[in-house]
């Protein structure tokens, strides 16, 4: 009763606010909970869940092979399956410091291509499947990678340049970087899936899933220049001093001594672009592909299922926040180490 | 003026203050000094419930420190503060920062609480820099006007934190001075501070801790001549050896 | 070049002054129909985009202070239930968080017959929210209603997801700006006998908030820009409107131009003001 004395009701206002915070928990989560619980229908059963008040689990139970792998051949499922572990358990593998070696890099180039294989087929007698049917959780996953993968050389050029003091480099580097930053996602989708195919030689056409990936790229890189740019900035300016006054050559010393310092500074506001790179790569449902929201709502589709909408992304959201909060600690825990 | 017994105090599990007892009257003057970590500065916050005391009583003026929000304040209404790093409000002028808490809390009008800032800063010898702001004065000028605001709440007791541990030498001694012109014209004052000079020529008694306890208490003739306790004299052969 | 030699259509912005020949589902203070140009159209897709974002920045702004302060409350309830709000909120997609709320309007709300009236006059239905204005009272007639104001179910989901969602970044910076300022503000604040209220009202908040208006401003141009998703729930943004051209015109280029040449219109205004503000507050 003391702690409640302390912690809620210490003067008249507080005491307000409480009370009202807890009607509004009173009012919210009994009817949530008999909603998504008690009432709720857990059977693959169409009619069943229109019969009754309470969701429509069964939704989840019909279509999760749909939403986790989109349009890939329903009898090989196991390979985007095993695909999606595979990309998992390289990142999980490469959070841990202790494993920040030069040897991480031949453990990723050998992850991708026995990812590549997977999804793609045509070698060791597995079926081809051509990327056009690659939807859901692997593509998300796949896009996010390669998006920060390629983005990073292309953010540390950016960052480099935007700090030069060769006019027409800072030039390029600063108009790029705001030019990108001032505009939505949505418009470079529009114009890597649009326009793109315009200036192309006739007959030569570049895959929808490649361009968007390319539209990715291009936007996360002006972000992470940004966050490089924060960590250049706060290495202690006698580090520059030092290098210079041992006169290493600017790649050399860059690469050598500024970089990995001003890198490891920025590894929180690295995954929280991760991160955010993650949630971005929900709109390409705008352009037509097949990502993990798109592949929800494609579902809601099929008449026996539609009008279980708000089922469908309360599923979509709890997939991409287990997701996003386990990153989301992991950035945490860097704050607390250091 | 002040009175503390039996108090204890911890920060979580470590226990920082040890059985303070201690009595300051009116118009008294006492310098606490001791090594690092020993709880001075602790003990000087009890004084206006910065800290607050978790067995033991503080009384100050005559009212008793508990949870009571109340008293608090009307504490904190008579005892003024000084602190190391100043602590001047970065957005407020000079002017602004001393009529602030006559203002809102003593309920002045603005002309008498601007009167009194002007006559304060006068004191402190800057009346000159009422307008500026706190960045743009110099170290040992932020320090006097925050005796300066402190002292336009009129208070009965004024506490020191190591008021001129943040200071660049040469700006010490206007600080001192200040202080000891105070001391002179009867203030009753509680003062951490390394500046074994100063304790020397203002302190009714010097009070020298070690590790959340009194050691010894005694006048400054006493204490500077002959301490009694070994740990006192480890004390002042490292402060005064230089 | 020769892609676009070979469909034969021409550039430039010719187009735009052509009749447009589709119908905009709802506008803000511009008339507008289908024998408008495409120019009149986009316009009015412009004032959708600002109509909905300003709105969203007024209600995402004093949401996302209440649950900023909430955080850095004593009281056990407010603190967490807020922080459970910010670690929802901020590890959803907003797209995703759009579809939700748009689900939830058009599935969950009764039809206009039986629609829902907190406050006499108003009525939420899956056909939209109805209010009364100045000029009349909403009534239910045959399948629907008329008269008053009105927000198409498109309008609130937007605008109740990018209040929410951009609410609970602003609250995270709310929190850091209070967090900044020194504790011995505070101190000396309180040793110097002002309350808990005042200390927090003429010493903390003013010093917090130089902390809290650049990433705020931020917020807000995030926010304009998240707007764009408009495109993917059926209200007429800007970016609907472009889209819609060109697929009817096949003018590509020329409608992306437009897109972004707005959009970096806005949002190097905002750097503008944001680098007049820094150095407005900087001279102290």
């Amino acid at each position: 009763m003391r702690w409640a004395r302390e912690n809620l009701f210490r003067s008249w206002p507080e005491t307000i606010a409480t009370l009202l915070v807890l009607w509004l928990l009173w009012k919210t989560i009994p009817p949530f909970i008999d909603w998504a619980f008690l009432d709720a229908v857990w059977r693959p059963d169409s009619k069943a869940c229109r019969a009754s008040e309470g969701a429509c689990w069964g939704f989840v139970a019909e279509k999760h092979r749909f939403i986790l792998f989109g349009t890939y051949p329903y009898e090989l499922h196991w390979r985007p399956a095993l695909a999606t572990v595979i990309l998992i358990g390289l990142w999980v593998f490469s959070a841990f410091r202790a494993f920040w070696k030069s040897w991480l890099v031949a453990v990723w180039a050998v992850g991708l291509a026995v990812i590549g294989i997977l999804m793609w087929g045509g070698v060791f007698g597995l079926r081809y499947v051509e990327n056009e049917r690659w939807g859901g959780l692997i593509l998300t996953l796949l896009l996010t990678t390669f998006g920060i993968a390629a983005a990073f050389p292309l953010g540390i050029l950016l960052a480099l340049g935007r700090r030069s003091d060769m006019p027409v480099i800072r030039a390029l580097s600063v108009g790029y970087i705001e030019l990108i930053r001032g505009v939505p996602l949505i418009s470079l989708l529009f114009m890597a899936s649009v326009m793109l195919p315009l200036f192309l030689p006739s007959g030569v056409t570049i895959d929808k899933l490649l361009r968007a990936q390319i539209a990715i790229i291009l936007f996360a890189a002006a972000y992470l220049a940004e966050v490089i740019r924060g960590g250049l900035q706060a290495i202690p300016k006698g580090q520059y001093d030092a290098s210079h006054a041992l006169a290493l050559p600017f790649w050399r010393r860059t690469y050598l001594i500024i970089l990995p310092q001003a890198l490891r500074i920025a590894v929180p506001a690295l995954v929280n672009n991760f991160i955010a790179l993650f949630k971005d790569t929900s709109l390409v449902l705008i352009i037509g592909l097949f990502d993990l929201l798109s592949t929800v709502k494609i579902s809601l589709n099929e008449p026996a299922w539609t009008g279980f909408g708000v089922e469908a992304y309360l599923i979509a959201s709890l997939i991409y926040f287990v997701f996003c909060a386990a990153m989301s600690t992991y950035s945490k825990s860097f704050e607390v180490r250091r | 003026m002040i009175e503390m017994i039996k108090v204890n105090k911890y920060f979580a599990a470590f226990h920082v203050l040890k059985d303070i007892d201690l009595l300051v009257s009116r118009g008294e003057k006492v310098v606490v000094c001791g090594p690092s970590g020993s709880g001075k500065s602790t003990l000087i916050r009890l004084v206006n419930r910065l800290e607050e005391h978790q067995s033991g009583k503080v009384v100050v003026d005559g009212i008793e420190l508990t949870d009571d929000v109340k008293k608090t304040d009307m504490v904190r209404r008579e005892v003024g503060m000084v602190f190391q790093s100043f602590n001047l409000f970065p957005h407020l002028t000079v002017l602004q920062n001393l009529t602030l808490a006559p203002i809102w809390v003593k309920r002045v009008s603005r002309k008498e609480a601007e009167d009194t800032a002007m006559h304060f800063l006068a004191r402190v010898r800057i009346p000159e820099q009422a307008h500026k702001y706190p960045s743009q004065l110099s170290g040992g000028q932020q320090q006097r006007v925050a005796i300066a605001r402190a002292l336009c709440m009129k208070p009965k007791l004024m506490l020191f934190d190591e008021p001129t541990s943040a200071l660049d030498p040469e700006m010490i001694k206007e600080v001192l001075d200040v202080m000891v012109e105070l001391a002179r014209e009867g203030m009753t004052m509680m003062v951490v501070t390394h500046e074994m000079g100063f304790a020397r020529t203002v302190a009714d008694r010097v009070i020298f801790m070690d590790e959340g306890r009194i050691v010894e208490a005694a006048p400054p003739a006493d204490f500077f001549s002959a301490p009694k306790t070994d740990r006192a004299k480890l004390f002042l052969s490292q402060v005064l050896g230089h | 070049m020769a892609n676009l030699e070979e469909r034969r259509i021409a550039s430039g912005f010719g187009f735009l002054g052509r009749e447009s020949g589709f119908e905009i589902g709802e506008t803000v203070f511009m008339r507008y129909s289908a024998s408008d140009s495409y120019a009149r159209a986009l316009v009015v897709g412009l004032t959708n985009t600002l109509a909905v974002s300003i709105i969203g920045v007024g209600i995402a702004t004093v949401l996302g202070t209440f649950i900023g302060l909430s955080r850095l409350s004593g009281n056990f309830l407010l603190r967490n239930a807020a922080a459970a709000y910010v670690e929802f909120m901020r590890n959803v997609p907003l797209l995703v968080q759009l579809f939700f709320w748009y689900a939830v309007i058009t599935e969950g709300m009764p039809g206009p017959r039986e629609a829902l009236s907190p406050f006499p006059g108003f009525f939420i239905s899956n056909r939209g929210i109805f209010f009364p204005t100045f000029s009349g009272v909403p009534e239910l007639q045959g399948f629907n209603f008329a008269g008053g104001g009105a927000i198409s179910p498109e309008f609130a989901a937007l605008l109740v997801g990018l209040a929410t969602y951009t609410a609970a970044f602003i609250a995270e910076i709310v929190r850091a700006g209070v967090l900044a300022v020194h504790r011995g503000q505070t101190e000396a604040a309180r040793a110097l006998g002002l309350s808990r209220a005042q200390t927090t009202r003429l010493i903390v908040l003013p010093q917090a908030l130089r902390v809290i208006v650049p990433p705020l401003t931020s917020q807000y141009l995030n926010l304009t820009k998240n707007s764009s998703l408009a495109v993917a729930i059926g209200y007429p943004d800007l970016v609907s409107i472009a889209n819609t051209t060109m697929n009817q015109t096949g003018q590509a280029i020329e409608g992306i131009a437009i897109i972004m040449a707005v959009y970096l219109t806005i949002s190097l205004s905002i750097s503008a003001f944001m680098n007049w503000y820094n150095a407005r507050i900087a001279f102290r």
